[in-house]
């Protein structure tokens, strides 16, 4: 590890600041789950790193109309809360997937959002990747099983967050500040390809943070249900999730919302599944229409084309879950 | 020397007993090689080549020396600088903090010459592949096997079969990485090493230093891990003596996980096309193996084939294939687990052939008397009548399968010595040059002597781990426990005749009518007398009793048999399979310890179930780089893999003390990949069997 200089704001102000005076070698650290990880293996070399853990405005759960979700919120919190569990199912789900006890114990949300990819190349430093100012994508002619089969190139990443995909299903928004004010966004247009900027995958800019993430009340009569399938259940990575959110009226949809983790540089949605079930029951063929449709277009490399079956499978099985809770 | 008395007269072996070191290892006062430290240690860190295939031009250190706290590089590390595989020693560094190494290795500059590489089994085959040393061809000349006449054999044969399967490279994995910490005591070196063998690392390192052996001492009181690799000195050794003489203080040097997956051995793939013919009634007649399998740039790639089975008319050609890789090592049952895989399969291939049930097909073709009664032992508790005949019978996507297979090693004892002090207070102490890689040797001494002196197990000072002690071989082969229980007991049977003698002579008695039991000593018949053991411990009054014993035969066997049975789901949706239940027969001769003996077949059973289904080195086909080199994406069994598993020691304690580490990770790929296929009709014929592999054998079967 470089050495670096360590700087404790106490307040979001104060962290404004410093941001105001980032010059690029900034990085914020929050549980240090990935950041520490990248630090060791000298992925990057900040001059500056800014622990967030004394802010203590960010840490907070607020009911309200719906729910607001402070930025350093750990893993394990949002797993615990009751009204979360009972209001936000599939988000208690997703945060009880990930990983183990102890990176939930540190691992915070915004951490979560804003992490980078797991691509072995991308963390690996003998490879000089497009993501690292390099000129080729080593996954393309490489090893890519787990790499990206949706909206790939011309690097193939998958986002690695299981909050992610359940948040943009449940419809939420995400505050961003910095130095230049406080914006909200629909968490959606948090996330970007590679397509559009290869060398982040959001986006904040240098001198911006994740504040807190808004979450809409869900209606009465709402299914929500996060599936993950890993490798291995004690700890992993998606290898494909999927994150539905029903809301129905006497058994038939009213609104759905199908979006996808493991298979895209960003959490991928299916904006066709609302057209396909609206004002529907979910049969057994709506079923089966919205499970080809989440992979239409897909386009798998090498040796990732099992992926494509998998996410069939899941959105299907994700569906006749629901289907027999209905 | 006398035998073992028998079972029902023993106190203590062949019960179930705690580790006498457990307590100082749960609550991490155990001091490993990790948490080895002396006043002014600095930190080693080794630096790899950064490709598979390149000439060394020129090191530059000034850089490295620039950085503050940095005390002692070497750039002469390699011997030829002509580098073979990704991470091969080049150069290396002490510095004042672990926190400088990572920064100071990133200094190096060194200038390649870059060269064309071979990275996998089947391509370094073709005749086009880059050669791994210019002058030999990779595919190293035949090693063959030959038994009976295997063209009379296929003639004989009703039914013939063929079928090639693959596995992967499995790296060892200790959670102990290799490393040592060593000083300099003049122009004495002390090493405290993560071995398997202090004896062999002291001579390796003599050697290698051109020192005299008793120059050289080697310490290991506990280890985390070896799995095999860990039987030979470390060039890691030597590196951090030159660090420690260059900088003159002491130097830790433990690998990275990097490095330790790179450099410190591992399991060789394996690719076997195998034709085995059969009779209508079972009998098989003839068994044709040509297999190849790469240790990289070593040798050692051996497939066992044909395993377990009797079978009249053999021919096996076997062909190491070389690649730019690390060497390969031994690693827990070498060259088994690989014919295993095969081999089970083959065998149910044939019995679905023939129409016959698996486990009556391998009645029919196993000679060993103790696997037979094994097989029954192990089916009736497994339910194995409830197998379903019909592969993929179960409605909806998550289907069940049961399947099994068989274990063989040959884990015999060898020369072993060792002393025994015992003073006047009464406490006791025992000396030996072999070391506890975390099967519980430690405790396994103890035992032994204990019983043998009517003592309790904490009466007993164990010492290991030194190479100042007497010496034993390495802990390698299963044959550690072999070799050392018949040692201790023939020290400590001496011991006991020595103290047998002044009694007698106190008491005016035969030496003979002396006993010991349960802390006393008493003089039997007329005489009856007794002393407790302190007492009688007494009458030594100033002198220390010391006595040499070593290994004799008569007292341990080779020669083990065992098999599993394994039932899995499969769900077809995703491609997982989770093994749910392992019911396993192991046969150990005499048990020293119960719960150490059912730890070690759980132990091999949990690895075989992550050498079945996850464990895979994987090197990036352009960089020639290892893509996962950590414990996130080389992927190892978790406590949620583990299934539920039930050991049935079957043991014959006339036979002496056999080793048991080994066998039971043999058989446990095999009887997964068979209840695969009786689970969804589909055979998984490459290792690990991931849902990739699942879910693409499954979409070519509905094509
Ligand atoms: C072994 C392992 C397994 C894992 N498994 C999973 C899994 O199954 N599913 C999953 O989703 N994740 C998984 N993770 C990732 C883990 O969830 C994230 O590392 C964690 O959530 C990150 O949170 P943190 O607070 O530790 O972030 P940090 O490591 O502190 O930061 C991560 C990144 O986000 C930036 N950052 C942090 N907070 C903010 C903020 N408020 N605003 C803007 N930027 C910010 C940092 O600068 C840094 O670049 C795993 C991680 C590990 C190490």
């Amino acid at each position: 590890m470089y050495n670096f200089e360590y700087l404790n704001p106490t307040s979001l102000e104060e962290v404004s600041e410093v941001l105001a005076h980032s010059d690029g070698e900034t990085v914020l650290l929050a549980g240090g789950t990935d950041l520490l990880d990248r630090l060791k293996e000298h992925l990057l070399r900040p001059r500056q790193v800014v622990n967030l853990k004394n802010v203590r405005e960010l840490y907070t759960i607020e009911r309200n109309e719906g729910l607001t979700i402070g930025a350093l919120v750990t893993i394990a919190d949002l797993a615990a809360d009751a009204y979360i569990q009972e209001n936000y199912p599939a988000l208690s789900q997703a945060a009880r997937s990930i990983a183990t006890p102890q990176i939930r114990n540190m691992g915070t949300v915004g951490g979560n959002l804003a992490q980078r990819p797991r691509c072995w190349y991308f963390r690996g430093v003998e490879y000089r990747c497009l993501k690292k100012g390099g000129r080729k994508c080593y996954a393309v002619e490489g090893l890519n099983k787990y790499h990206a089969i949706m909206g790939g190139g011309p690097c193939y990443i998958v986002h690695p967050s299981d909050l992610a995909p359940v948040l943009i299903a449940y419809g939420a928004r995400v505050t961003i500040s910095g130095a230049n004010g406080t914006r909200e966004i629909p968490l959606e247009q948090f996330f970007q390809l590679p397509a559009k900027d290869l060398k982040k995958e959001n986006v904040l800019n240098e001198n911006e943070m994740i504040t807190r993430i808004t979450l809409p009340p869900q209606p009465e009569n709402t299914y929500s249900l996060y599936l993950k399938f890993k490798e291995l259940e004690s700890h992993d990575f998606a290898v494909v999730s999927v994150a539905v959110v029903l809301h129905t009226r006497k058994k038939r949809i009213t609104d759905a919302s199908l979006v996808l983790g493991g298979v895209a540089p960003i959490p991928w949605k299916i904006p066709e599944a609302g057209a396909l079930l609206k004002g529907k029951e979910l049969t057994e063929p709506a079923i089966q229409a919205v499970a080809e449709q989440s992979v239409k277009g897909s386009d798998p490399l090498p040796q990732n084309g099992y992926k494509v079956h998998l996410t069939r499978n899941l959105v299907r099985r994700a569906l006749t879950e629901i289907q027999q809770q209905l | 020397m006398s035998k073992w008395k028998p079972l029902e007269k023993m106190k203590i072996l062949g019960k179930k007993y705690p580790r006498i070191d457990g307590a100082e290892k749960v609550t991490g006062r155990a001091r490993y090689t990790y948490d080895q430290f002396k006043e002014g240690m600095l930190y080693g860190a080794i630096l790899g080549s950064r490709y598979p295939a390149a000439k060394i031009v020129k090191i530059d250190d000034s850089m490295v020396w620039s950085l503050p706290g940095v005390k002692a590089v070497l750039t002469d590390v390699h011997p030829t600088g002509r580098v073979r595989y990704v991470g091969e020693e080049i150069a290396a560094v002490a510095a004042t903090t672990p926190e400088i190494l990572g920064e100071a290795l990133r200094l190096f500059r060194v200038e390649y010459e870059k060269l064309p590489f071979t990275l996998y089994l089947e391509e370094a085959m073709k005749d086009e592949a880059p050669r791994v040393f210019p002058r030999r061809s990779n595919v190293n000349k035949p090693r063959i096997r030959e038994e009976g006449n295997v063209e009379q054999g296929f003639a004989q044969a009703e039914v013939v079969l063929e079928d090639t399967f693959r596995t992967q490279v499995q790296i060892q994995t200790p959670l102990e990485s290799h490393g040592s910490m060593v000083y300099w005591d003049g122009d004495e070196l002390i090493i405290y090493d993560s071995t398997q063998a202090v004896h062999g690392v002291r001579e390796g390192i003599a050697k290698m230093l051109d020192m005299p052996l008793h120059k050289v001492r080697v310490i290991c009181h506990h280890m985390g891990g070896g799995f095999g690799s860990k039987l030979q000195p470390g060039i890691y050794t030597v590196i951090a003596a030159r660090l420690a003489k260059q900088a003159n203080a002491p130097v830790r040097l433990m690998l990275d996980r990097q490095l330790e997956f790179l450099t410190t051995g591992n399991r060789p793939d394996s690719l076997s096309r195998i034709k085995m013919g059969a009779k209508r009634d079972g009998t098989i007649t003839a068994f044709f193996a040509k297999t190849y399998g790469t240790a990289g740039i070593g040798n050692g790639a051996g497939v066992r084939l044909p395993i377990v089975y009797s079978i009249p008319n053999v021919r096996h050609e076997h062909h190491d294939v070389y690649t730019n890789a690390g060497a390969a090592r031994p690693f827990r049952a070498p060259g088994c687990p690989q014919a295993s895989f095969a081999m089970e399969q083959m065998m149910d291939e044939m019995a679905e052939k023939l129409g016959m049930d698996p486990l009556q097909f391998r009645l029919k073709n196993d000679s060993n008397p103790t696997r037979q009664k094994e097989w029954m032992i192990g089916a009736e508790r497994f339910g194995w009548h409830r197998r379903k005949v019909t592969p993929a019978s179960d409605p909806g996507p998550i289907k069940r399968g049961m399947g099994l297979g068989a274990s063989i090693w040959w884990p015999g004892g060898r020369g072993t010595k060792a002393s025994m002090k015992i003073y006047s207070d009464g406490s006791v102490e025992v000396f030996c040059g072999t070391q506890d890689l975390g099967t519980g040797t430690r405790t396994h001494i103890a035992a032994v002597a204990a019983e043998e002196l009517g003592l309790e197990l904490k009466q007993i000072k164990v010492h290991i781990g030194d190479s100042n002690y007497p010496r034993s071989g390495a802990s390698g082969g299963s044959t550690t426990s072999p070799s050392v229980a018949p040692a201790i007991k023939n020290t400590a049977e001496k011991a006991r005749q020595e103290l047998g003698k002044i009694l007698a002579e106190h008491w005016n008695v035969s030496p003979e009518a002396i006993i010991f039991s349960d802390g006393y000593v008493i003089a039997s018949g007329e005489a009856k007398q007794r002393l407790s053991w302190k007492e009688a411990c007494g009458l030594l009054e100033t002198d220390v009793l010391e006595v040499h014993g070593e290994w004799s035969e008569g007292l341990s066997s080779s020669g083990v048999a065992g098999c599993q049975f394994a039932e899995v789901e499969v769900d077809t949706d995703t491609g997982k399979i989770r093994v749910l239940r392992i019911v396993a027969v192991a046969d150990c001769g005499l048990i020293l310890d119960r719960l150490t003996t059912e730890s070690q077949v759980n132990g091999g059973i949990i690895q075989g179930i992550s050498y079945a289904l996850f464990e895979e080195r994987l090197f990036d086909p352009q960089t020639g780089a290892m893509v996962n080199p950590n414990f996130e994406t080389y992927k190892i069994v978790g406590t949620m893999e583990t299934p539920e598993i039930e050991v049935i020691l079957f043991d014959e304690p006339e036979r002496g003390v056999i080793g048991i580490g080994e066998p039971p990770t043999i058989p446990t790929s095999g009887a997964i990949a068979n209840a695969v296929y009786n689970a969804i009709g589909v055979r998984i014929k490459s290792l690990p069997m991931t849902p990739d592999k699942v879910l693409q054998a499954l979409a070519n079967q509905k094509a």
